[in-house]
């Protein structure tokens, strides 16, 4: 019994303090981006290895959802008659919330795991060290410029996954099922509204590209310093992530389309 | 150089595209000019049930959209519903005698407000009342009166 009270407050502990961790280093990389503007080859580069990377699994997948939606959407809506409405469902489903949750999750995978190992090995192999030896700030050098990359891109990824998705439903839906292309845009136009579903959506994925890339950054930089210890922080980060933005995404819904 | 400069162009290309992406959610999917806010006139109608309608329901006359509603309110008095609409000022010749309806699109289609201009010279304006109006027609209650008559008729 007092074992397992020992245990579980030990367990708290080190969640509280690893929490705390996580706060003091998310402030330190903010406070890192006055000095990293002035230098937009380091972002550019980080752009490239995050977004420019992720760009064809996240258009590819896109497409297959968007194509799934509009074959199971047309299979449900044609027993109610209201195959016309493939293209409100297709959108809305696509901007409220696959769009921002599944690239996000896509993100976390492709990026956010490459981001952790990246860091976690930089740390095993003392390249963090060394820069400060140098008298670099491994966070203001290292950590902001891929913080900001994961920021920007995530919307970016995020309205690119919705977009193609909607074009592979109007594919399959108008393509090989028969509906109407103008029912599908005006129906599409009359239901979605730019603020409320647009807008909204766009606030979840700069909320997601947030927690995932800081998650990963600090799963990288807190790691272990050995391979098995960069292994772990690698699987923490995905698992962390999908937790992080599943669980956030119902509380952003609730916030945001509750009063309906 | 050559490597930074095609990874400058592939970071361009990814920016440009994702922007393409919201641009094309914002004007092809979402219809932007419905957010941008058009001149509107308010006229008010009183209904005596205003059903399913809802504020940003269209309305229309002779199937042409020419604003929305923009508040639906209770009368504490009369007890009847009072909608306030939003014309588009482009439509500045309603007829004083307009008359206003609710209608549904389609069997369970959104309910939207129907105008039928009258024969008047004098036209609606800015805070203008439409006197006569006709109310929504409640499924529940239409079903129910027609099992109610058939019963009678039976009798």
């Amino acid at each position: 019994m007092i074992r397992f009270l020992q245990h579980l407050g030990k367990n708290t502990r080190t969640s509280f303090t690893k929490l705390g961790r996580g706060t003091f280093f998310l402030l330190q990389a903010i406070s890192g981006v006055p000095s990293v503007l002035p230098r937009p080859r380091l972002l550019l580069n980080q752009m490239y290895s995050v977004g420019v990377l992720s760009f064809l699994i996240i258009t590819i997948s896109g497409l297959f959802v968007g194509m799934v939606l509009g074959l199971q959407g047309f299979y449900t809506l044609s027993d109610f008659g209201a195959e016309e409405s493939l293209g409100v469902m297709v959108a809305a489903s696509l901007v409220r919330e696959l769009g921002p949750v599944v690239s996000a999750l896509l993100f976390a995978g492709r990026a956010g795991s490459a981001l952790t190992a990246e860091i976690g090995l930089m740390k095993a192999t003392e390249q963090l060290s060394g820069m400060e030896m140098m008298a670099v700030d491994p966070i203001k050098r290292i950590i902001t410029p891929r913080f900001l990359a994961g920021l920007i891109s995530m919307p970016l990824l995020a309205a690119l996954f919705s977009a193609v998705g909607i074009i592979g439903g109007q594919i399959v839906g108008s393509g090989l099922l028969g509906v109407d292309e103008g029912a599908y845009w005006s129906q599409m136009q009359a239901g979605i509204d730019f603020h409320d579903d647009i807008i909204n959506g766009v606030i979840k994925s700069i909320v997601f590209g947030f927690v995932a890339s800081w998650i990963a950054l600090f799963e990288g930089y807190d790691a272990i310093p050995t391979s098995e210890g960069v292994s772990r922080a690698t699987t923490r980060t995905v698992v962390n992530s999908a937790f992080s933005i599943l669980g956030l995404d119902f509380i952003l819904t609730t916030l945001m389309f509750g009063d309906h | 150089m050559q490597h930074t400069s095609t990874q400058d162009t592939l970071v361009g290309l990814f920016v440009a595209s994702g922007v393409v992406g919201l641009l094309f959610l914002a004007m092809q999917v979402s219809n932007l000019s419905s957010f941008v806010e058009e001149d509107t006139y308010t006229i008010t109608a009183r209904f005596e049930n205003s059903g399913g309608l809802k504020i940003k329901s269209p309305v229309s006359a002779a199937g042409v959209k020419i604003g929305k509603v923009s508040s639906i309110s209770l009368d504490p008095k009369t007890y009847e519903s009072v909608v306030q609409m939003s014309i588009y000022s482009k439509y500045d010749t309603l007829p004083e005698d307009t008359t206003a309806s609710i209608y549904t699109a389609g069997l369970l289609g959104e309910q939207y407000v129907n105008l039928d201009p009258g024969g008047s010279d004098e036209y609606l304006k800015m805070g203008g009342k439409i006197e006569i109006t006709q109310s929504a027609i409640i499924l529940e209650k239409a079903i129910g009166q027609f099992l109610f008559k058939s019963a009678e008729e039976k009798k």
